[in-house]
């Protein structure tokens, strides 16, 4: 049989979830990082972070929109796919995903950002015409006021509403790796550690992610880059990378001692199919080397110039190796048979219903719904998110 | 006539509620839902199933019957049933080799073993029509459940296609019909049992290598099977409650 090695089950020849599945927790991942980064201005009151705040939580809603169509795509009966909120199995952790995904997306983001947003849309409401004036006046639900104390009361929500926020971004991913975690069947993803490896990761990418996003609108608008905040974003995203960086050495130490029986499979699957995405791209370029280049730039004061560049590459390889990361958890744990006895092959194809191309196309998707929110709701003005001090439009 | 009123009643309303029974029964054989017929009663029945090892041939005839009865499509990655052959080296246990091409579906080509000291043996496996299913616990809307008598079915008019049953069978024993997109696995024909029939592949076996068995019946040979036997299910380890009962599974296969 091409591309199969050793014996695997007859119905294993086919691999069941494609690279739409990789995009899906890489996806959430990046919503609960970025909101996560965007609290810890709301919640801790990091000041230094504030001018990224209003662009994480628009960068949240752009991939939180996004995350359901790669598995919409890779369903057998998309059609079929509102059973999940009208009769859910409730013992299945999938059936929770709907609850879990509206929670977050319509209590949690969209109240936050309307919350934020409210006197800024009221102002543009009354200073829009025509179409716009509409749709402002729609976004602001009819009511204009805005009010010193109706203000007050928004603020007041809204920290509560992050504070109910950040236990929900960890429920949001937390979960997506129990989806994994839980599979008993399968012993490369079977780890009470999977949720939090795929919570901390997340946090990971969602950091990186609006560090580099805030490096690109700053070149985009022509604007100085606030040098204290991109270097206490990088502090959080070298302080997180430890942390998941950890835990997952932890996770392959555990496994490498105990050596089980599915060992010898999951060892040579590593040292050979999995070696470049594994190895290669997430261990060493999308680990190990953003740690060191991050760890640097906490040990030693380099110039400004030279720790932009710093922060971009280091971010851009963090990036790189979460997803090779969840290539690895989700392609990897195909590739062995659950007889340990053989492996096969994932081959992508190209512009089939989950192929490259699709993948392609609903990564670049949030960044262009990403471009619509901005146009409509500016994350910046004279005070770079200074709530309430400054008007708008 | 002899007949009085209070028999002439009594008979003509037995005659009433058995016509209306029969109605009842006959729209069900005609909906392709005999299970559903009143004298088929599931809280009766707790299906399984008993392999005996030593009496497979690896004739594949099981796999064929299989294919024709339940209509499953004839894929190199479809299959509901299916053989395996294990060659093992028993001062190697742990590194069998094993194979199954197309299932087993064509029998198996003769293979010499020269070596005194190998062991050869079919396994026929199948779904285990596990008690505590980790397919059923994984899907999301219950489009896979367990029936009464302890048959994992799939309402193929319900499932998503998400595959995360599939994901979650321990015994690779589930597969997605190309046709309708949706996922499939033995039945263990429960439009035959239900009828009275035994499933197709333990029909059709020469050897009677597999038998189906109904746990709940106490004049089932089964339970004689399970006292004279050293008997194994698969990976007892995942404790799935399986019901497909090995009589001589080795060590090595998995």
């Amino acid at each position: 049989m091409p591309g199969v090695e050793g014996f695997i089950y007859p119905n294993e020849l086919e691999l069941q979830w494609s690279v739409l599945i990789v995009l899906y927790p890489f996806i959430t991942g990046l919503v609960a990082g970025a909101f996560i980064l965007a609290s810890l201005e709301r919640v801790f009151n990091v000041q230094a972070v504030k001018p990224t705040y209003r662009l994480a939580l628009l960068t949240a809603l752009a991939f939180l929109l996004v995350a359901p169509l790669p598995l919409q795509l890779h369903l057998g009966h998309p059609e079929r796919s509102l059973e999940m909120y009208l009769t859910p199995h409730t013992q299945s952790a999938m059936a929770m995903f709907g609850f879990v995904y509206l929670w977050y997306l319509m209590v949690v983001l969209v109240l936050e950002i309307w919350l934020d947003y409210r006197r800024d849309i009221v102002l543009k409401w009354r200073a829009s015409t025509g179409f716009a004036r509409l749709l402002y006046g729609a976004m602001a639900l009819w009511s204009d006021n805005i009010s010193e104390s109706a203000l007050k009361l928004d603020d007041r929500l809204g920290r509560a509403l992050t504070v109910i926020g950040i236990p929900s971004a960890f429920l949001l991913h937390g979960y997506v790796g129990f989806i994994f975690g839980s599979i008993k069947a399968n012993p490369w993803w079977s780890t009470p550690l999977m949720p939090i490896v795929f919570l901390f990761s997340a946090i990971v990418s969602g950091i990186a992610c609006i560090l580099l996003l805030y490096f690109v609108t700053c070149w985009l608008r022509r604007v100085p880059v606030d040098m204290p905040c991109v270097d206490t974003i990088a502090k959080y995203l070298y302080y997180a990378f430890l942390v998941d960086f950890s835990l997952e050495m932890l996770d392959l130490i555990h496994r490498l001692y105990e050596a089980d029986e599915s060992f010898r499979a999951l060892d040579f699957m590593v040292k050979t199919r999995l070696f470049t995405s594994q190895i290669v791209l997430q261990i060493i370029l999308g680990t190990l080397v953003p740690l060191v280049l991050l760890g640097l730039s906490q040990l030693v004061t380099f110039r400004e110039k030279t720790r932009r560049a710093l922060y971009v590459l280091a971010g851009s390889l963090t990036l790189m190796g979460i997803f090779a990361m969840r290539w690895n958890v989700v392609i990897g744990g195909q590739l062995f048979s659950k007889s340990f006895l053989g492996y096969t092959t994932y081959k992508m194809e190209f512009a089939t219903r989950e192929g490259l191309l699709p993948a392609i196309v609903l990564m670049i998707l949030p960044f262009v719904i990403l471009g619509v929110l901005i146009r409509l709701l500016p994350p910046w003005g004279h005070g770079e998110g200074d709530r309430g001090t400054h008007a708008q439009g | 006539m002899d007949q009085d009123r209070r028999t002439f009643l009594g008979q003509t309303g037995k005659l009433l509620v058995l016509t209306a029974s029969a109605a009842i029964a006959w729209e069900h054989v005609l909906a392709g839902r005999p299970e559903e017929a009143p004298n088929y009663r599931a809280t009766d029945h707790w299906w399984g199933m008993a392999v005996d090892i030593e009496k497979c041939i690896g004739c594949g005839t099981c796999v064929r019957a299989c294919k024709t009865e339940n209509d499953v499509p004839h894929e190199a990655f479809t299959f509901r049933t299916w053989v395996e052959r294990y060659v093992v080296d028993p001062a190697d246990y742990e590194h069998p080799k094993v194979e199954s091409p197309n299932g087993g579906y064509d029998g198996f080509h003769e293979r010499e073993v020269r070596d005194p000291n190998l062991k050869m043996f079919y396994v026929p496996k199948l779904c285990n029509h596990c008690a505590h299913s980790p397919c059923v616990q994984v899907c999301p809307v219950g489009a896979t459940f367990e029936s009464q008598d302890g048959v994992v079915l799939v309402d193929k008019s319900y499932c998503l296609g998400c595959r995360y049953c599939v994901q979650a069978c321990p015994y690779g024993c589930r597969f997605i019909d190309p046709r309708t997109h949706t996922v499939d696995k033995c039945s263990l024909c429960y439009h035959r049992i239900t009828k009275g029939l035994t499933t197709a592949c333990c029909e059709t076996c020469p050897t009677g290598a597999r038998v189906l068995a109904d746990l709940k019946d106490k004049n089932d040979p089964i339970h004689a099977f399970l006292r004279e036997h050293k008997v194994q299910v698969l990976k007892p380890q995942m404790a799935t409650g399986s019901k497909m009962y090995y009589n001589g599974l080795d060590g090595s296969v998995r």
